[in-house]
């Protein structure tokens, strides 16, 4: 035994931390809300010991206890969360990354990204996901995350963050443009080992 | 009176809203107007297949997350 204090549940819980900690910072885009919301987290499954078949279900369980206290910290934080970065990137119209002729026409067909559902569920896939989505803006990175991680509504995201539905579907559409954009071109321009 | 294409949309207004169908309900002129525009298009129904394909993404990144097995 290495640790005499540690039970091999608490010991369990800790080598999870690392793995906790990389999406809180994902949706949070900010190392201290993260490093609390891991911490809550740990505390909290560490109050009441489960048993487990395998490491697989342990981890499951603590995303779905990081995801609670994800929620807890941004409906805390609200106004700080989905302000703007008052960067050129507020102006600019998110289309501009697609060439448009004058007429509203494609400059350039959309590339055809082929059939990709084996690549879709790869490693390195998801790390270039992750990537791209730590890019984009904290706002709309965070925006986009409660969406497509915590599985919020828009309705349930203007409720808990006091955000008019106009800023957030703005906020959105920017982070969903950018998002294509840079998966296209480190991913799906390029073709890959599979 | 109305404008002889009420549901006329550019490749520009349809890349708009198949990206802001993936966060609300669009209202039943809009979706009639992208119906229609996509099925004379051949650029627009590519765009549409590429913000599918990133939806499908999304879902596999989150089942991803919350189980991803023993491996890290």
């Amino acid at each position: 035994m290495t640790d005499a204090d540690a039970s091999p549940f608490d010991q369990q819980v800790a080598t999870h931390r690392d793995y906790l900690l990389r999406f809180a910072r994902l949706q949070l885009r900010n190392e201290t809300w993260a490093e609390d919301a891991v911490s809550e987290t740990l505390l909290a499954a560490l109050s009441k010991p489960l048993s487990f078949a395998n490491r697989s279900q342990l981890k499951t369980w603590l995303v779905g206890i990081l995801k609670h206290k994800i929620i807890d910290a941004l409906r805390h934080h609200g106004r700080e969360v989905c302000v703007g970065s008052g960067t050129d990137d507020e102006q600019e119209d998110p289309l501009e990354s697609i060439a448009f002729k004058a007429d509203g026409h494609f400059g350039e067909s959309p590339a055809e990204w082929g059939n990709p559902e084996q690549d879709l569920s790869s490693r390195q896939f998801f790390e270039i996901l992750e990537a791209c989505a730590s890019k984009l803006p904290a706002s709309q990175g965070r925006l986009f995350l409660m969406r497509e991680w915590l599985e919020l509504s828009s309705e349930e995201i203007c409720k808990e963050l006091d955000l008019t539905a106009t800023n957030l579907y703005v906020q959105l559409h920017r982070a969903r443009l950018r998002l294509r954009e840079c998966l296209e071109l480190n991913w799906f321009a390029h073709p890959r080992a599979t | 009176m109305m404008s002889s294409y009420p549901f006329k949309r550019t490749c520009k207004e349809v890349s708009a809203l198949l990206i802001a169908r993936e966060d609300r309900e669009l209202p039943l002129q809009e979706r009639v107007a992208l119906r229609l525009h996509l099925a004379m298009c051949q650029a627009c129904p590519r765009f549409e297949r590429q913000v599918l394909t990133m939806r499908n993404a999304m879902k596999q990144w989150r089942q991803y997350t919350s189980d991803p097995g023993d491996e890290c």
